[in-house]
């Protein structure tokens, strides 16, 4: 079986660099006790999506690039989702003296 | 096979690796502190893939905005909240861990199959390459120029929402009479009376 390695990057290689990317963020999300590490995981899929958006951006829409300009929006609500997001967990922080996902169980049941 | 193309796989394979080491380590490193920096390490490398896709101004907006400010803010809240403290165990995390990995497994194998199995209308049009900083001006001053105000609209709001949520409700001095209120208070040795009806 012949194998030839590319001469140029697939999108392929992209898509799948980002679905790593998104799923380990994910799982992060899912395991994460801190809730620090919460905000990060949320962090790595929002630049999963990103990568997606570029790579489409440059190889299907080369002309009109749409998918720089919808990433630069999503990385402007990141930052602002960012600041909010940890200003709610400095808050809880001082009324609850943890940051353990576990126990901020007050609306849970 | 010219030496620009093995070059940009050669940044290519690098940077993917970084990328994925990093986000790895963010997502499973005891040490929070240690995961904040390879998160800086993981935007630097998107940063990187940017530049191979012909995306300059993103990238240096990246860098600007995800390492510049995203992650300096992560780095202070850890500062700010991090204290040793021993987390109680709870029952069923090995099960719990195994399932989400198998979810997220699962998701990973449906998105790789749907980038592989879709027929792609490749090769697109022409890139254009270094006038790709010209185009997005353009477009943000004409088709997109509506949700660009709202943009600048919602960094505003979310920037007063982060002051008023994080700020202490405790004032410096007395707002009637002006005189200053003791340190105390303020530097949280004791409780205000808020706190006490608050559930804890």
């Amino acid at each position: 079986m012949e194998f030839t390695i590319p001469t140029t990057i697939p999108l392929q290689a992209y898509l799948a660099l980002a679905a790593v990317l998104f799923c380990t963020g994910v799982w992060g999300l899912i395991n994460s006790r801190n809730a620090v590490r919460v905000l990060m995981s949320i962090e790595l899929m929002l630049n999963a999506v990103n990568i997606n958006l570029m790579a489409f951006s440059n190889y299907l829409d080369g002309q009109l690039i749409r998918g720089q300009v919808f990433a630069i929006f999503v990385i402007t609500v990141a930052a602002a989702e960012a600041a909010v997001g940890l200003a709610i967990l400095l808050s809880l922080y001082r009324n609850r003296e943890t940051v353990d996902m576990e126990r901020f169980n007050l609306l849970r049941w | 096979m010219t030496i620009a193309s093995i070059t940009q796989l050669i940044c290519f394979v690098a940077l993917s690796a970084t990328l994925v080491l990093g986000a790895l380590g963010v997502v499973l490193l005891p040490n929070i502190v240690y995961s904040a920096f390879l998160l800086g390490g993981v935007f630097l490398s998107v940063a990187g893939l940017y530049l191979l896709l012909n995306a300059s101004f993103v990238a240096a907006a990246q860098v600007l905005v995800y390492v510049g400010a995203v992650n300096v803010l992560i780095l202070f809240a850890i500062m700010l909240v991090n204290k040793k403290e021993n987390l109680a165990a709870i029952p069923g995390l090995g099960l719990r861990r195994l399932l989400s990995g198998a979810v997220c497994g699962g998701l990973f194998l449906l998105l790789i199959r749907v980038a592989f199995t879709t027929p792609w209308a490749l090769p697109g049009p022409e890139a254009v390459g270094e006038e790709a900083t010209i185009r997005i001006g353009e477009h943000l001053f004409s088709d997109y120029l509506l949700p660009f105000e709202l943009a600048s609209v919602l960094l505003l709001m979310s920037m007063i929402g982060a002051i008023v949520l994080a700020r202490r409700d405790v004032l410096s001095s007395d707002v009637i009479t002006g005189e200053a209120v003791d340190q105390g208070l303020i530097e949280k040795e004791r409780t205000p009376l808020l706190l006490e009806n608050s559930p804890r």
